[in-house]
């Protein structure tokens, strides 16, 4: 493998595996504000339980989300050092008000943890808010910067040198809100499946207790109204956010497309393989005029495909797939909340169907894998440019060697890290059951 | 001042603070490991009542450096970035490790031994490889071709300047976390442990001293260019020693409690200490962040975004403050936290 592609590969493999801890840690720590809240209001014990075998999760998490955070962030500066060069002049300000947001959900995690049974119940919500806002916080700066590579804005690039800096401009980058939002909107959306498919897990046990069902119930509906509300909003938000790259980077559009014509009453292509020898999509349904007005808002609206542009700019065309396996998910994700709720609601009390159930597991891992997807497909799509129509890629990459032996290094780190958190989760949880939580409970009740 | 002066200021204050809660937190981890099997004290569980709410602060205090630097030097960035991609890479995994670990280790109580053991010895290296990395800043170990540059490493390897420098980073580590968890366990009633902490920090406390003159004088033949400006600023040199030495006595001050020793004051003398040595090496250091390569106004940011980073640091701080002393209150003065029950032990 040529350089530039090992230190693509060794980039994109440490964001995709930092990513999995920061989007729970995005969206857990929302669940578990909701969690407190609903143990205020409803004065439930129950739910103070969900929000203490929540957090200890997120706990151990933490112990991988961090540093592979710190290794991503550093990584930058090693693996892109041209690219930082220009980070460091231009949009600097994201990254530095994202540490205080650390700081913040740091400090208040601690607090959070440690220091609970010392805490008021409004300062333990109130903790547990500042730890939840933290996260959520530094998703969004971090996110900043990104929009920014993609339509980057309020600098000059003459002879190498930056000139005309505004960091405001920068900030304020045309993408800057759409996907900022959309990032928040899928962490939460995730963070609540995640939950949602361990509460029908654990509900597909024949062995439990009566409370410990009650228990899962109360989980599973406040998990499921969340991941249907950001669901929801993730969908109308990713269409304006496919409207943007309309305006913003038609040539992603075409490629997440699969389009190669420019075209008044552009299909809309859902699946199939894009082939740039005949310029056609092999394989997969076409559905007239929906891309036009998908993007435009009518269907006689022009779309611009990938002829227009010259070849060597085009990013890769596997995009268009990752690109429907993300809209897939979001759009399945819908359903699938939708109808349990919507059981629930109708069947008043009565028990999921385990075929319901059974569904509802995989919601967690497939809103990760979209995920994993929506964001392979972001930075690869932006590609041959690291800075968009600025910085190409390879004047990004780093010149030093080694970069093989690094490659291995972290991959082994990264695949350990995975095996061992997953044996560490399982080990507590199966030694911190659920009913000795829920009979301590009692005994402090009748106390 | 002139706003370059103002940067690199701040960059060295982010410096020493990590330097100081770094080591403390690595060395606590070591010394949670070294005390995990003995039975007749806490000083483990000492240790870890400091580590569990505290190393993801620490661990920010990190990250701040790293953006800092990419702020307000992005040549620094540039060039560094590129220098140190295997030894920062090492950090970094050893990092994941040690932190990944630990949580293990907190969490899985029937391996906790083992998994103690490897995050105390990974945390215990940390330090000393970071501090390695400073010798490789004051040239000689730098070589180019075209516009690439390298590190020699078999320079490096034999240079004994290098092996000083870890020296120096492991007896830090150890001193500095010593007299902190001594003042912690003072703090939280334990003479006992205070005691054992004491012992070491006495026993370290030289160790430390003597690293950090080897190392000076290591350093001195390899960075020539730094000892003119050492010679002006001598006086920085000789209150820290001061600090230094008034610092170690007062673990034999008279104090109310049952053991001699003020620790919480020889604390701040250290810190000072600290703090006066490692801006002397700083100022002899100036203009250079790697020499002769790139200095401090070559590498430095663009005006704009200079004090645009400016206003954003002032506002975060405003609101962090507060937060840090919430945090220290809860973690580091209240009793109900600080004392151990004896079933935890
Ligand atoms: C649970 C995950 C998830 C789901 C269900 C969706 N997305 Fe998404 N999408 C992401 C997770 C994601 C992401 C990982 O968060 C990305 C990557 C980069 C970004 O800003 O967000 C993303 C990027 C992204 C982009 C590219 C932005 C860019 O490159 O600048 C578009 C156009 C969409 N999405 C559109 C949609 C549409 C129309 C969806 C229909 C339901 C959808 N997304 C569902
Ligand atoms: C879209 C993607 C990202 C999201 C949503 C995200 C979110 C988060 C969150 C929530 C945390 C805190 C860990 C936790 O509490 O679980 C975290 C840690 C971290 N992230 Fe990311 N992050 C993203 C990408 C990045 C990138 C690209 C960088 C590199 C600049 C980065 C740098 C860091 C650092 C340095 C930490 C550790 C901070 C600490 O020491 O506490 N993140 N991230
Ligand atoms: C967190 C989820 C993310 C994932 C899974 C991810 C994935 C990837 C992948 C696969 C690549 C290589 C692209 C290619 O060469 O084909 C890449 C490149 C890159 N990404 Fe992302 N990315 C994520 C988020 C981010 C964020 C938030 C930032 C910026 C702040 C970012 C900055 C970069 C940079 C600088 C490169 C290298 C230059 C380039 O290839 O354009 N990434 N990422």
């Amino acid at each position: 493998m040529d350089q530039v592609l090992l230190t693509r590969t060794l980039f994109g493999s440490s964001m995709a595996f930092h990513i999995i801890f920061a989007t729970l840690g995005v969206g857990v720590t929302l669940m578990i504000l909701f969690a407190e809240i609903m143990r205020w209001i409803r004065k439930d014990d129950d739910y103070g339980i969900m929000a203490k075998r929540w957090t200890k999760g997120f706990a151990i998490l933490l112990g991988v989300a961090i540093p592979s955070g710190t290794i991503v962030g550093v990584m930058l500066s090693l693996l892109w050092p041209g690219f930082m060069e220009i980070v460091g002049k231009v949009i600097a300000v994201p990254f530095q008000i994202e540490i205080f947001a650390f700081f913040l959900e740091a400090v208040f995690m601690s607090i959070y943890i440690y220091a609970a049974d010392r805490l008021s119940n409004v300062m333990r919500v109130i903790s547990v808010a500042l730890v939840a806002f933290g996260a959520s916080s530094s998703a969004y700066l971090i996110n900043i910067a990104h929009s920014w590579m993609n339509t980057p804005r309020g600098f000059q690039l003459t002879d190498g040198q930056v000139t005309d800096v505004d960091p405001w401009a920068a900030v304020m980058n045309p993408s800057m809100q759409y996907t900022s939002k959309h990032v928040l909107a899928t962490a939460y959306m995730t963070g609540a499946f995640v939950l949602v498919s361990i509460a029908a897990y654990k509900l597909l046990r024949k062995t439990n207790s009566d409370h410990e069902r009650a228990y899962h119930k109360k989980g599973l509906m406040l998990t499921l109204v969340v991941a249907l509300i950001a669901s929801l909003y993730t969908a109308t938000n990713g269409h304006d956010t496919a409207k943007m790259l309309h305006n913003e980077m038609p040539l992603k559009l075409a490629a997440a497309e699969g389009l190669f014509e420019t075209q008044a009453n552009a299909p809309l292509a859902i699946m199939g393989i894009p082939d740039p020898e005949t310029g056609t999509i092999i394989g997969g349904i076409e559905i007239p005029g929906m891309l036009s007005w998908l993007a435009t808002g009518t269907t006689e609206g022009v779309v611009q495909g990938l002829n227009d542009f010259p070849r060597e700019e085009w990013p890769p065309l596997f995009v268009h797939t990752l690109f429907n396996i993300m809209v897939g998910i979001g759009f399945s994700l819908i359903g699938i909340a939708g109808i349990a709720i919507a059981w629930s609601v109708l069947f008043r009390g009565r028990d999921f169907p385990a075929w319901l159930l059974l569904i509802l597991v995989t919601t967690g891992p497939l809103s990760m894998l979209a995920i994993e997807m929506g964001w392979i497909f972001s930075c690869t799509g932006r590609q041959p440019w690291t800075i968009y129509g600025i910085q190409s890629t390879t004047d990004a990459a780093t010149q030093s060697g080694n970069i093989g032996t690094l490659f291995i290094l972290f991959m082994a780190l990264y695949v350990m890290l995975l095996v061992l958190t997953g044996l560490v989760l399982k080990y507590y949880f199966s030694k911190n059951p659920l009913h000795e939580d829920l009979t301590k409970m009692k005994v402090q009740v009748l106390d | 001042m002139s706003e370059v002066y103002i940067a690199i200021l701040i960059i060295w204050v982010f410096l020493f603070v990590y330097a100081i809660a770094g080591s403390i937190d690595f060395g606590a981890g070591f010394w949670a490991m070294f005390y995990q099997t003995s039975k007749e004290t806490q000083a483990s569980q000492i240790a870890n009542r400091y580590l569990s709410p505290s190393w993801e602060v620490t661990n920010v205090f990190l990250v701040l450096l790293v953006i800092a630097l990419v702020g307000f030097f992005p040549g620094a960035a540039f060039y560094l970035g590129t220098l140190m991609i295997l030894p920062v890479s090492l950090v970094l995994i050893l990092l994941a490790i040690r932190s990944a670990f630990m949580v293990y280790s907190f969490t899985v109580k029937k391996y906790t031994r083992t998994l103690t053991v490897i995050s105390g010895l990974t945390g215990l290296l940390i330090p000393a490889l970071m501090v390695s990395i400073l010798p490789v800043s004051i040239g000689g170990f730098i070589a180019s071709s075209g516009e690439r540059h390298f590190i020699l490493f078999n320079e490096v390897l034999t240079s004994p300047a290098v092996y000083t420098h870890i020296g120096f980073g492991l007896a830090t580590e150890l001193f500095l976390s010593a007299l902190l968890l001594s003042d912690y366990a003072r703090e939280a009633g334990n003479e006992e442990v205070y005691g054992i902490y004491r012992k070491n920090a006495i026993v370290l406390g030289p160790v430390t001293l003597l690293f950090a003159v080897s190392a000076l004088l290591t350093l001195i033949p390899e960075a020539p260019w730094m000892v003119e400006t050492m010679m002006d600023i001598w006086y920085l040199f000789a209150l820290s020693l001061a600090a230094a030495v008034i610092g170690y006595s007062t673990l034999w001050w008279k104090s109310d409690k049952t053991n001699l020793g003020r620790p919480r004051i020889g604390v701040l003398l250290i810190i000072l200490q600290f703090g006066l040595a490692s801006f002397g090496y700083g100022l002899s250091h100036m203009p250079y962040i790697l020499y002769p390569d790139l200095t401090v106004y070559e590498a430095f940011t663009d005006p704009v975004m200079f004090r645009w980073l400016l206003y954003g640091y002032g506002g975060g701080l405003a609101i962090l403050i507060p937060a840090f002393i919430v945090f220290w209150r809860l973690f580091m003065k209240d009793k109900r936290y600080l004392q151990i029950n004896q079933e935890e032990k």
